[in-house]
Order: C-alpha cells, then sequence, then structure tokens
C-alpha cells in the first residue's frame, strides 16, 4: 500500500533532492508547476511554494577589501557561482575587519554579515572570542584538500573543533617604490630604512590602519625580531621619525594605488598584490621584501548566524582549482591552495611571496602569541604617535 | 482674561511636541545611553563591563593628548568660519541685491552640489591638487613651475575641503537674513549723506548681524565635528577631535573611551551655542529667518 502524502510533504522532498543534486533546478521547478497544473491549485499552497521556490536563492553577504581583490572575487568567483547555484552574493567593502566589528556590535546582531575577507590569524582568533564565529561542517568543502595544510593549522589551533573559516590567498606587506626616483640598489641597501630616508621627506607613504604594520616596521628599523619585540620605545621612535617624513598615511589598497600611481609618493610598505596589479598597469613601480618581512595570510571567515549550507557552497565554489586561480590572477595574491597538489600558472608562480613548496616556511608571519597580548596598549600608542604624539 | 489667554500659551508647546519627541527619542536617550556607556571599563579590545568608575573622564581632563586635539579642532573651526563668513557674504549680497528676474536659479546654482555624494565631493579635490591634477597640470602647461607644486594632504586642503562642503550653508543663511530687510533703507541712508561703504557698514550689515551668526555657527558646528575631510584630504596632522572618537570606537575597538569622547564633543560644541544664545540670544535664529 502506497502512503499518501500531503504536498506540502511532496514540496519539501522534491526541494530536498534539488539541494542534494538529484535533479536540477530547471526540473524542480517544472515538477512544482505540473504539480500545480494537475492539482488545479492555481492560487493555492503549489503556486505560493512555486512562487518561492523561483526566489528561494539565498543572499549572502561578503566584505572584503574593494579595489581589484573585490573585482577579481566578482567576476571569477561570485558571478559564477550565483549563475550555478541561483544564489545572490551582495558584496560590501571594508577598510578593516574592525570596521564590521563595531557595526555588528553597535546591531548586536550579525544580520547583513555572513562572509569575511579577513585577514589573519589574530582576528580570527578576535572573531571567535567575541562568540561570533560558525562552526563549518568540512565535509561540505571538500576541496578544502587541496589547502595548503601550513595554513589550515594555524587556524585549526584557535578552534580545534572545526574551522570558522577556509584559507584562501597569502601576501606579503614589502616596500613599495618608485624606480624613477629610486633605484634598485639604493633600495636593496637600505631595506625597511629606506622608508626612513630623509631626502625623500614628503614623497613617503605609510599604511594609518593597523598599529601591528607599523611596529613590524618599527621593529626591523631598529634592529630586533619583530616576533619578539622586547624595546618598544624603541619602535614607537622610529615610527616617529617616519611619521615626521610621511606626506600621508593610506587607509585602503585603492588609495594605496591612487597615491603611487600619481606620484604623490614614490615609496611605501605596501601589499604586495596590490603592487603586482600597478606593476600590470604598466607603472614604474618596483617592490621588495626586506628581510623578515611580514607575511600574511588571509581566509574566507564564516560569521554566526549565517546560512550555513550556502555559505559552504560559496566556499567550496570558491576553492575549486578553476576559481581559487582565476581569482589569484585578478587579485594578485597567491592562492591557498598547495601549489604541490593543484599545478598554478606561470602567472600565479611569478605573483610576489609565491611559495612553490607549499610549506610557508620561508615567510615571517606575525606570531599571534606575542602580538595579541600588546594589542591593547599599543595600538592605543600608534593612535598619538600617527597624530604627532 | 488670563482664562481666554491660557489655550493660545499651550498652542506652541502643542506644535512642538512631535519634534520634541522626535529630539527627545533620537537624540536625548541616544546621548543618554552615550553617557552612561562612558563609566564603562573597556578590558580588551571590543570587550567592554559595566561599571560606574572616573577613569575614562579623568584620562580626557589630564591626558594633553586631547587638549591638543580640542585645540586643534577650535583652532580650525574658527579659520573655516571665519573664511566662510567673508566668502559667502559676497555672493548672498549679489544673490539678495540682484534685480535679475532669475533669482531661483542662483539659489537653485547654490543646491546643486547637495545632489553630488559629500565623499565624492571631498575626493575630487585630489584631482584638481594633486601632482597630477587640474591645478598643477594649468601650472605646468603655461610654464610657471618645473615640478608639481605638492598642495595635496596639508592643511590648507582641509581649510578648502570645509569651506567648499559648507559655504553654501554660510550663503544660504547670509542670503535669507539679507532678504529680510527693508530694500529702500540703504538708498535712504545714501540721500542723507553716507557714502555706498558707509550705508553698507552702518545699515545693511548690522541688520543682517543676525543671518551672519546664525550661518558661523552652523559652520563652526558642523567643522567642529567632523572628520571624514581630515581624514581624506589632511596629512597625519589634520586632525580633529572627531578623529580621536573614530581612533577610539573603531581602531582601538573602545567603546567607553569613545563614548566619553563623543559627550565630551557634544558638550565642547553645546558650550559654543551656549554661548552663542548668550552674545545673540537664540530669538536672533528665528531674525536670521526673517521672522
Amino acid at each position: 500500500m502506497t502512503k499518501k502524502i500531503d504536498d506540502t510533504t511532496r514540496y519539501e522532498r522534491l526541494r530536498e533532492r534539488m539541494g542534494n543534486g538529484d535533479i536540477d533546478r530547471r526540473s524542480f521547478l517544472g515538477l512544482l508547476g505540473a504539480a500545480g497544473i494537475t492539482t488545479g491549485l492555481s492560487g493555492g499552497m503549489m503556486t505560493t511554494m512555486a512562487r518561492q521556490a523561483r526566489a528561494a536563492g539565498t543572499e549572502l553577504h561578503f566584505e572584503g577589501w574593494g579595489g581589484v581583490v573585490s573585482e577579481a572575487l566578482r567576476k571569477n568567483a561570485f558571478d559564477p557561482y550565483e549563475a550555478a547555484s541561483g544564489n545572490t552574493v551582495i558584496d560590501a567593502t571594508f577598510g578593516g575587519e574592525n570596521e564590521v566589528l563595531t557595526k555588528i556590535k553597535a546591531a548586536g546582531n550579525t544580520e547583513g554579515h555572513n562572509i569575511l575577507h579577513s585577514s589573519g590569524v589574530s582576528w580570527y582568533k578576535r572573531w571567535v572570542d567575541n562568540d561570533m564565529h560558525s562552526t563549518l561542517n568540512e565535509a561540505n568543502i571538500p576541496n578544502m584538500s587541496n589547502v595548503m595544510t601550513a595554513m589550515t593549522d594555524a587556524f585549526r589551533k584557535i578552534t580545534p573543533d572545526g574551522l570558522s573559516a577556509v584559507p584562501y590567498n597569502y601576501g606579503t606587506t614589502g616596500i613599495a617604490y618608485n624606480t624613477k626616483y629610486i633605484s634598485p640598489e639604493k633600495a636593496k641597501e637600505l631595506g625597511a630604512n629606506l622608508l626612513l630616508d630623509p631626502s625623500l621627506k614628503g614623497k613617503i607613504g605609510g599604511w594609518g590602519g593597523d598599529w601591528a604594520n607599523r611596529a613590524w616596521y618599527g621593529a626591523l628599523q631598529s634592529g630586533q625580531d619583530p616576533n619578539n619585540i622586547q624595546d618598544w620605545d624603541a619602535v614607537w621612535d622610529k615610527a616617529r621619525a617616519h611619521r615626521d617624513l610621511v606626506l600621508k598615511y593610506w587607509s585602503s589598497g585603492a588609495e594605496l594605488m591612487d597615491l603611487l600611481a600619481k606620484e604623490e609618493i614614490y615609496v611605501t610598505e605596501a601589499w604586495s598584490g596590490r603592487v603586482a596589479a600597478l606593476q600590470a598597469q604598466g607603472h614604474p613601480i618596483a617592490y621588495m621584501d626586506p628581510p623578515n618581512g611580514l607575511a600574511w595570510m588571509e581566509s574566507m571567515f564564516v560569521l554566526k548566524g549565517s546560512p550555513m549550507e550556502a555559505a559552504e557552497e560559496l566556499l567550496n565554489f570558491m576553492l575549486d582549482p578553476a576559481t581559487s586561480i582565476a581569482v589569484a590572477s585578478g587579485q594578485k595574491y597567491p592562492s591557498a591552495l598547495d601549489p604541490t597538489k593543484v599545478k598554478m600558472p606561470a602567472d600565479v608562480q611569478a605573483l610576489p611571496a609565491f611559495d612553490p613548496t607549499g610549506k610557508l616556511e620561508t615567510l615571517v608571519f606575525r606570531d599571534p602569541s606575542t602580538w595579541n597580548p600588546e594589542e591593547k596598549a599599543q595600538s592605543k600608542t600608534w593612535n598619538r604617535v600617527q597624530k604627532g604624539g | 482674561m488670563s482664562d481666554q489667554s491660557l489655550p493660545a500659551d499651550r498652542r506652541p508647546w502643542i506644535l512642538l511636541s512631535p519634534a520634541l519627541v522626535f529630539i527627545t527619542a533620537l537624540v536625548v536617550v541616544p546621548m543618554a545611553f552615550i553617557l552612561v556607556y562612558s563609566f564603562y571599563e573597556n578590558i580588551d579590545l571590543a570587550q567592554d563591563v559595566p561599571a560606574f568608575q572616573f577613569g575614562n573622564w579623568q584620562e580626557l581632563l589630564t591626558d594633553s593628548y586631547y587638549r591638543t586635539a580640542i585645540w586643534k579642532t577650535l583652532r580650525l573651526s574658527l579659520i573655516v568660519t571665519g573664511l566662510a563668513a567673508v566668502l559667502g557674504y559676497i555672493p548672498a549680497y549679489v544673490i539678495a541685491m540682484t534685480r535679475y528676474r532669475h533669482k531661483w536659479l542662483l539659489l537653485l546654482l547654490l543646491i546643486i552640489p547637495f545632489w553630488i555624494s559629500f565623499i565624492i565631493r571631498t575626493l575630487s579635490w585630489i584631482h584638481i591638487f594633486g601632482n597630477q591634477g587640474a591645478l598643477n597640470g594649468l601650472l605646468g602647461l603655461l610654464g610657471l613651475t618645473e615640478a608639481p607644486l605638492s598642495i595635496m594632504y596639508t592643511e590648507f586642503t582641509v581649510i578648502v575641503g570645509f569651506i567648499h562642503v559648507f559655504l553654501p550653508y554660510m550663503i544660504l543663511n547670509i542670503y535669507v537674513s539679507l532678504e529680510g530687510i527693508d530694500q529702500n533703507l540703504e538708498p535712504a541712508a545714501r540721500t542723507l549723506g553716507a557714502t555706498p561703504w558707509q550705508a553698507f557698514r552702518e545699515v545693511t550689515l548690522p541688520l543682517s548681524l543676525p543671518g551672519l551668526a546664525a550661518g558661523c555657527l552652523l559652520v563652526f558646528v558642523l567643522t567642529g565635528g567632523s572628520y571624514v575631510t581630515p581624514l581624506i584630504l589632511g596629512g597625519p596632522s589634520d586632525f580633529l577631535f572627531g578623529n580621536l572618537v573614530y581612533d577610539a570606537v573603531v581602531t582601538e575597538l573602545n567603546w567607553p573611551m569613545g563614548a566619553t569622547l563623543s559627550f565630551a564633543l557634544l558638550l565642547f560644541l553645546g558650550s559654543v551655542v551656549v554661548l552663542y544664545s548668550k552674545l545673540m540670544g537664540m530669538d536672533q535664529l528665528s531674525k536670521a529667518f526673517g521672522r
């Protein structure tokens, strides 16, 4: 005897089958329409549900760094994902994750915030500490198997019971300089101290948005190991010396590129991918990583309260080798995929900071155990130093 | 007699009540929350605990860093207000006194900039004063300079940015005040032997002072509460008190200190309004609008 099921159960089963990939979206809508016609319920429940199904695509709110990075993600990841899934990715930009945290705190919930292009292990820990993290079902992200374990391990140490993000790319913050005014020989000779060259006064820039970035360079300039700073006064003295030579502290990648391209500044610390983008545009900008230069990794962080299945589907799509490589080529930052498992094209291999071993042992990252405890006091000091204090 | 006048006395309050309700709900209550938050304690980044302690206020009052910021804010606001008053009076006078039939067109020209985003208008100065901007391009074309002048990211560009944005507020206030002046007064002064300059100085200028003062108050308060313009157009040392609020709330994730600074800024700008009220009388504001 066949058990009779109601229309709602039939609809739910149908939708589940579509979710599992057993039937495609077109067949699903066709079956719904046929069911609606056969039951003669025009204007009734089936029609309503069919209408809901057509508009059932989930909305995912993404926030990232803007400029060429956002363009690369939109073109190579979000647009193809939307076409394939029927879901929508609404992308916005931020100057830093602190802006997002401030908005979420002010709103009292994470509504309108789902996935962040999150920077580094420190911010991963901050989201976790503020109980704003999700737990990904890695079984839904099979492409995670291609990600470098050197990157996943760093995040897994913080949340051993499950990741809240997938590593996505990495890069360095080195020194960009205009070769019309500064020779490569001089840049190599001075290293991090190129940012303190008095002859370049008024033509030097710096990133104003991150105290740790300034402190890292202050440590290099004062001859200290950035992951073991003993003399913070010496660090800030170097930051003050830099400040007195600076024309402008930039606050976004787009502003950095604008200042360099328009020759408002000749030298600044800079994000490797942004410089590669300038070079691709034909600007005479060179890039160097000084010894012990700062490396960082970025992840796609999923916030608490997000539609997890859709988010995991998007992350898996983004980690697909074809997508990930296309994004890496576009945003000019190497992909988090292990190059020993996934063959990278020549243009990705040529990107600054690219590590062919997939172990990232040649790059120096911030050690959160030494940097995080200093953040409250030192970020305040930096804000004062930046303003003449 | 008093019985009959009572309903009339209540009418202003009845008419004001919707505005008062909105102001209470949208200004007074949030500011009260901010005041309460200023006594909380920030134990780590983005982690605040309810408390009743004066640590944030003590830091504000004893740290010279904040006094410097107040001084810079006061100084820059006065400069912008002074320049806006001088630069704004002339077009306001021209618009008020012109016999041009389509005066509305001139007023429309004043309002048109408001149709464009404030941020876009501010950013546009980079394309005018920048190394490869219009001004340096023109100077180079005329052979007046060999290398581009470094104009951007200075106090000058911050002042220009402020005046550009706030000038229409000044012009409109002065214009409304000038419009309310009897146009026969200046000719009358002239017939009594005054020179054109004397007639303006002794008759028109004093009568337009309420509008000028209202415009000054508005520009001063708007400048004093700003933080975006110095962020975009200024160099490292060009900041206002509002930038410290931004630093505390957004970059240091220290809301209690941000709340303290916000409330201090409110008190600072509020004291300017009180001072205005003492010097000019708040009733002068209504005169500025021709009543």
